[in-house]
């Protein structure tokens, strides 16, 4: 019996004991608010490291910071060129991928993170997507998935910062992390990994609220559960415009 | 100033969308179409994604064609008989139409259609319309003095039954010719996305006959309807109607209607009409060396599940 209450306080209270250093975290905003006139918005993230024991010899520490936004499933194509135009040929399933998503490190990725680590807790954009069933037919999946991460290099939307997480005395930690105007709803979920040497000694997550609000909200949510007021009143706006307009100019021209 | 569009998604310049809903009302006023072929293109281009750009554009055709044809009553420049005439095929056209698209949809490659037919009829169309308006240009320089013969030789079209007098047209023709046009614009409308102003607006010149003054006016009458009706189709169906983006398209679309209305009436058909064929000729070109040019993307992501 007294074995088996060591071994449930071990377990209980093992992982924290384990974990000589955690993670203190703030948040500038742990709300985004779209507003009408949003226009991306800039997240800072800072905490500090609680230590029980003194700091420890050998690897200094380095903090990564993972933003991943909602995930969904995609459809990628390719073009290809057939009978002298370019037309799409092959479709690659991609079963999840998030529609944003942020890696700020406070060294190059490789010397933060080894492989193994990551892989496990899959911090790297590439681990970030999840694409088990590429069809047989289509011979390089990957080149899907890269073109994924590509694409969505360009508009913002994946970010890798290799030392953009400032770290001092090996206690405190700040990042920011730009959020791109395009940005769709969704909880945001922030991930903290401390390592060592390449390995995670520690982790922290917290969640990111990134919401439509005021007439953003009102508008989105009448237009999917009121789809027909939302189309007749889209309608009743052309119209009124249209008339407006046209009455306008006909003051306008009498004068 | 930036503005973040609800079911879009995205952050747009409001000024950017202001003015290109102006530029594309002057060209609905002046030549009668809708500038769906034009717009959505153009919104394409500045980030909305595709299927959210042709429903939202249908809803700001509604109100371009709408301030467009009142002022066009106000000049008497609408035939309603013919508009509803034509309406009635292009409301059956329609419903062919979805039918037809979806089929394609299953398919797959319903895109790659799309362009093809872009290409191909504004191809034709522009190509006939340009040469035709050359013609009469000439026509009218070397014999100024005459009047231009009048195209009447319809020959069978006279011949056929159910015939009704289309006072505003000055037309005694039958009413089967005008249906099987709405019809035939309604299937390729509901395929290509667009209002079909301009299909059918070369339709009622050179198949009809119509005087191009009435034209232009019984054109935006039926697109109204049309657009209507497929802007409710894709609020319900889809959720791709952007409210906010269709509010800065049509407030500058019915300002520049009004403007186009004017300065089309002030220019000589022939002279509209050719800048209408070279317009149609310079998007088909667009079009055609997209699908010829190696694009610097190969990729392209869309969201599972359909959509395109």
């Amino acid at each position: 019996m007294l074995r088996l209450i060591a071994l449930a306080c071990a377990l209980m209270f093992g992982p924290a004991a384990l974990k000589a250093e955690n993670v203190v975290l703030g948040l500038s905003q742990n709300k985004v608010s779209i507003t009408t006139n949003f226009d991306g918005s800039e997240i800072l993230i800072f905490g500090a490291v609680k230590r029980e024991a003194p700091l420890p010899e050998g690897d200094p520490l380095e903090v990564i910071i993972a933003v991943q936004g909602p995930s969904t499933p995609l459809t990628v194509r390719r073009k290809e060129r057939r009978f002298g135009i370019w037309i799409n040929t092959d479709t690659v399933e991609v079963d999840s991928a998030p529609a944003f998503y942020a890696v700020a490190t406070s060294a190059p990725f490789r010397q933060a993170i080894s492989d193994t680590e990551d892989l496990r807790h899959r911090i790297s954009i590439p681990r970030a997507i999840r694409s088990v069933g590429a069809p047989v037919d289509v011979g390089n999946a990957a080149d899907f998935t890269r073109a994924v991460i590509r694409i969505r290099k360009e508009n913002g939307l994946y970010q890798l910062q290799e030392n953009a997480v400032e770290v001092s005395e090996q206690t405190l930690f700040r990042a920011s992390i730009a959020l791109p105007a395009n940005l769709t709803e969704g909880d945001y979920e922030t991930r903290i990994f401390l390592t060592r040497g390449g390995a995670v000694v520690s982790d922290y997550s917290t969640v990111i609220d990134v919401r439509k609000v005021g007439l953003e909200r009102f508008l989105f949510s009448l237009s999917r559960e009121q789809p027909l007021v939302y189309g007749l009143l889209s309608l009743a706006i052309a119209i009124a415009a249209g008339w407006g307009a046209s009455a306008a100019f006909r003051i306008f021209q009498r004068n | 100033m930036m503005i973040y569009l609800p079911i879009a998604e995205v952050s747009v310049n409001a000024f950017l969308l202001l003015g290109l809903g102006g530029l594309v009302g002057v060209l609905s006023g002046m030549f009668g179409v809708g500038g769906g072929f034009l717009m959505t293109p153009l919104l394409f281009f500045i980030g909305i994604p595709p299927a959210v750009a042709v429903a939202t554009e249908a809803n700001q055709i509604v109100a371009s064609s709408f301030s467009g044809v009142l002022a066009h009553l106000r000049r008497k420049t609408v035939d309603l008989k013919m508009g509803t005439v034509l309406l009635v095929g292009g409301l059956i056209g329609a419903a062919l139409g979805v039918v037809v698209f979806n089929y394609l949809k299953s398919m797959g490659q319903v895109d790659l259609l799309v362009r093809l037919c872009y290409v191909i009829f504004l191809g034709i169309i522009g190509g006939l319309m340009f040469f035709e308006s050359l013609r009469a240009i000439a026509r009218a320089r070397g014999t100024a003095s005459g009047p231009a013969p009048r195209r009447r030789k319809r020959g069978w079209i006279s011949k056929l039954p159910f015939k009704m007098r289309f006072n505003t047209s000055g037309l005694y023709i039958s009413v089967i010719p005008p249906v099987i046009v709405g019809v035939a614009v309604g299937i390729l409308a509901a395929i290509m996305g667009v209002g079909g102003g301009f299909i059918m607006v070369p339709a009622m010149i050179y198949i009809l006959g119509m005087p191009t003054k009435v034209v232009v006016g019984t054109s935006l009458f039926q697109i109204i309807f049309v657009t209507a009706f497929t802007t409710l189709l894709h609020a319900t169906t889809n959720f791709t109607v952007d409210i906010v983006l269709a509010v800065l398209l049509l407030v500058g679309g019915v300002i520049g209607a009004q403007i186009g209305t004017r300065i089309g009436v002030k220019m000589k058909a022939e002279q509209l009409r050719i800048l209408l064929a070279i317009m149609v000729l310079v998007v088909c070109g667009k079009l055609a060396l997209d699908l010829l040019l190696e694009p610097s993307e190969l990729y392209t992501i869309g969201t599972a599940g359909g959509g395109h």
